[in-house]
């Protein structure tokens, strides 16, 4: 047994490989979740998205056989699903957490129904990069294969951390998300940056879809998002609005679902299920412990509903 | 381009608007107002609440279309359709509630509002353009500050210096001082006369604060119910004659005259409190405090420095996290049967929200006190609507709430009539502690006074009353003792026969330790 040669150090790696693999969707859905909620909303329906962006990404790869063309479609499909959250959410007295529910069991729905042709034709998968090469082992190997949309995530929450702070559209956003009262004085057209920054939150969610179908676990099917979405949303409160720290939380998200995966490795299979629940309770835990009944939520942009 | 530069050159525009209306349904709020702004002036707008100074300037500042009438600039009409216009023109307002945001510093506040913001900001060079702004300021600020971290006194200085710095040269401030303790009122307000006197600036000072305008203004308008009721240099009138435009004919009850300090036992203790904010922070620090039957126990302060928190944690909101609270010589955990015991009032600020619920009737919003005790509750269990309503109305009369009747929802009424809502169901039995915090807060002049007398009435009838509010003016009318509240902290008492307010304004501004 291969698991063996290394013992713990095993484990280990196939954290580390795991949480680099899985971290992806949890990356781009919860940056995108930090561009919406900077721009004063919650959309909760980003799960709904996902599923969509994963069902029209793997359609488009199919049909037309470039993956990277996926992406995009998905991305675009993502969009439009947040867009129909962002007008509806322009209308007066309209609650944006009870719309992204909606939204969410609305884009799995349409998602499982235009995705039942997809479950069973093979697409091609985004290619890998190799930058385990210098090493023997094959599980260091295995570990840093990383595909590039890993990379494009990590340079996005630069990207991201350095445009809120150093351009206007950072400073327009996070004057609407901050201050409506201050958005209208200065004369910005509060709805409108809301639907852009809900849109571009989108595109991002419907990106991270892809990486699920696209390239891991690498098929479409209707179990293929359980909740990362939704997870996404809830890291984006651990990480206080903030898309560096986002990808941090988004690896150790990562790390906790390939925890399970990981022990299997080392011959360590019973709980496996146990373990396969370890993100679901790292999000109670970590919300358990980012909330208090005495203080507010610390950087939470002062026009979302969860911090009013 | 260098803003300093053109602050000194530019002279501020004439400003006048001629026969403007401005109608809302049914409602003028605006008729035929008409008023000239020479260059350089500074000119006060005075009027009670709704009586159109806001939607005047409103109009002018582009965020309402006047029906009729026209504004014209240096003479020529001119069409302001936003606040971009308006800032074109060099026209800015300062608004009584702050709009700078929260989360950002001095620096991202100011040039937020440039009209031409580049898309990729260039940090260095615009700070150095904002330090030498800074400079040529008459007060400065440090750039790196979050504004969650100032005063409210620097988060008006910012705001100022933001219209400065954005090449307006005509001010509108509305109601700048309500959140100042008076030495930074008076500094705001003197640095813009003495930038108002070198010709670099004009302003129109919205305010219902006399003082005010006595010490700072050139000319002043009188509005009463969107009439224009008196004009003039201010130097020509007499404060009775500014009274007279603002109020009208009408007379309204006076304070009750006072019997004699009743200061009998002590029915409230507070020892050693300590409360923490939202944030986690300490906002009340070590307060103690005495209240006896028969008096007025003020506590005045700068809005900010902890009142809100302790009346929350009298009220039953917020915990303490130190310290005990006693009623009557025994410890006071707020619950519903100890308040109901002791007899404990309370009329807290924006008891829309916090004394109310906004969807319920008034009656029943009358009834919250006492709705789970006979004769409402029958048997405990059932309610007797038809008791409620009739004791509903009975109040109504009695504490004349203007309601389209007691089935109407409590949010459909007016921020004094639901003042008078809650007075009423805190005064409708015989009470041993009133707390009240900014009971006259946006009220107009006979609204206050009525109020203002029924908490003499109680205080006369034997109750203890806390008095919490940021009207320093209110303190001094109605208490018997007055404490300064600052940093969470009580930093000064006097009584009132020894109160000075230049004194008490000191200790406004002191920090605590």
């Amino acid at each position: 047994m291969e698991g063996g040669d290394l013992g713990w150090w095993g484990v280990v790696i196939a954290v580390i490989g795991g949480a680099i693999r899985v971290s992806t969707p949890y990356l781009f859905v919860s940056l995108g979740e930090t561009l919406t909620e900077k721009s004063g909303r919650v959309n909760l329906g980003l799960e709904g998205v996902l599923v969509m962006g994963a069902m029209s990404g793997y359609g488009t790869a199919v049909i037309t056989g470039e993956p990277w063309l996926g992406v995009l479609v998905a991305g675009c499909a993502g969009a439009f699903l947040s867009l129909i959250h962002a007008l509806i959410c322009t209308l007066p007295r309209v609650n944006d957490i009870a719309v992204g529910i909606a939204l969410f069991i609305f884009g799995t729905g349409l998602a499982f129904f235009l995705g039942k042709p997809f479950i069973n034709p093979s697409a091609p998968r985004l290619p890998d990069l190799d930058l385990g090469w210098w090493s023997a082992s094959p599980q260091v190997q295995s570990a840093l294969q990383i595909n590039l949309l890993f990379l494009i995530g990590f340079t996005l929450a630069l990207f991201l951390a350095w445009a809120l702070k150093n351009t206007r559209w950072g400073l327009v956003l996070r004057t609407v998300g901050d201050s409506e009262e201050a958005a209208g004085a200065l004369g910005y057209n509060i709805a409108v940056v809301r639907i852009l920054g809900t849109v571009a939150g989108g595109f991002l969610a419907g990106v991270g879809g892809s990486y699920l179908s696209l390239y891991f676990p690498g098929t479409w099917n209707e179990g293929l998002s359980s909740g990362q979405g939704l997870m996404a949303v809830a890291l984006v409160i651990f990480a206080r609005w903030d898309p560096v720290r986002c990808f941090y939380a988004s690896l150790v998200f990562g790390g906790a679902t390939a925890l399970g995966p990981a022990l299997q490795s080392v011959g360590i299979t019973a709980n496996y299920y146990l373990y396969g629940a370890a993100p679901y309770f790292l999000t109670l835990a970590l919300l358990i412990y980012s909330s208090s009944p005495r203080k507010a939520l610390e950087g939470a942009p002062g026009e979302v509903s969860i911090s009013r | 381009m260098n803003m300093m530069s053109e602050l000194g050159m530019i002279a501020p525009p004439r400003v006048t608007m001629t026969g403007v209306t401005k109608r809302f349904g049914a409602l003028t709020a605006l008729d035929a107002v008409s008023i000239d702004i020479a260059p350089g002036s500074f000119h006060a707008l005075l009027g009670e609440n709704g009586a159109g100074k806001s939607t005047l300037v409103k109009c002018l500042m582009g965020t309402y279309r006047a029906d009729e009438g026209q504004v014209l600039l240096d003479g020529r009409e001119t069409q302001i359709n936003s606040t971009r216009d308006a800032q074109k023109a060099g026209l800015g307002m300062v608004y009584q509630h702050f709009t700078l945001v929260p989360s950002m510093s001095v620096a991202e506040n100011l040039i937020l509002g440039e009209a031409d913001l580049p898309a990729v900001i260039d940090w260095r060079a615009r700070r150095k353009l904002l330090r030498a702004f800074m400079a040529d300021m008459p007060f400065q600020l440090d750039l790196d500050r979050a504004i969650s971290n100032l005063s409210a006194g620097e988060k008006q200085k910012l705001e100022i210096l933001k219209q400065l710095y954005l090449g307006s040269r005509f001010l509108v401030l509305d109601e700048p001082t309500s959140v100042l303790t008076p030495d930074e009122a008076d500094q705001i307000l003197g640095l813009m006369r003495d930038l108002a006197q070198a010709g670099r600036i004009s302003v129109i000072l919205i305010s219902h604060k006399l003082r005010e305008v006595e010490s700072y203004a050139d000319e002043v308008t009188v509005l009463r119910q969107g009439r224009v009721s008196g004009q003039g240099r201010v130097a020509d009138l007499t404060r009775s004659d500014m009274v007279q435009m603002m109020v009208g004919e009408d007379t309204f009850a006076k304070s009750e005259a006072r019997s004699t300090s009743g200061s009998g036992s002590t029915h409230l203790t507070v020892r050693g409190l300590c409360v923490d904010d939202d944030k986690g922070v300490a906002a009340v620090r070590d307060l103690s405090l005495e209240l006896r039957s028969g008096e007025i126990v003020g506590i005045a302060g700068v809005s900010g420095n902890g009142q809100t928190e302790f009346v929350e944690t009298l009220a039953g909101q917020r915990n303490e996290t130190a310290g005990e609270i006693i009623v009557d010589g025994v410890p006071y955990s707020k619950t519903r049967k100890e308040i109901r015991a002791a007899r404990i009032k309370l009329l807290p600020e924006a008891p829309l929200d916090n004394a109310c619920v906004r969807g319920m009737s008034v009656a029943q919003n009358l009834a919250l006190r006492d709705f789970d005790q006979p004769p409402v509750a029958k048997g405990g269990v059932w309610l007797d609507k038809a008791a409620m309503r009739a004791r509903a109305v009975d109040l109504i009369t009695r504490f004349r709430v203007k309601t389209q009747g007691p089935d109407a929802p409590i949010e459909t009424l007016s921020g004094g009539n639901v003042q008078r809502t809650v007075l009423a169901r805190e005064l409708s039995d015989k009470s041993n502690i009133l707390i009240v915090q900014n009971p006259c807060f946006g009220l107009d002049l006979k609204a206050v006074a009525e109020i203002r007398r029924r908490i003499v009435d109680a205080r006369n009838d034997g109750t203890a009353v806390l008095l919490i509010s940021e009207d320093l003016d209110e303190i001094l009318e109605l208490s018997d003792r007055i404490l300064v509240m600052s940093e969470g902290q009580i930093v000064f008492e006097t009584p009132r026969e020894d109160a000075d307010l230049q004194e008490i304004g000191r200790h406004m501004a002191q920090h605590g330790d």
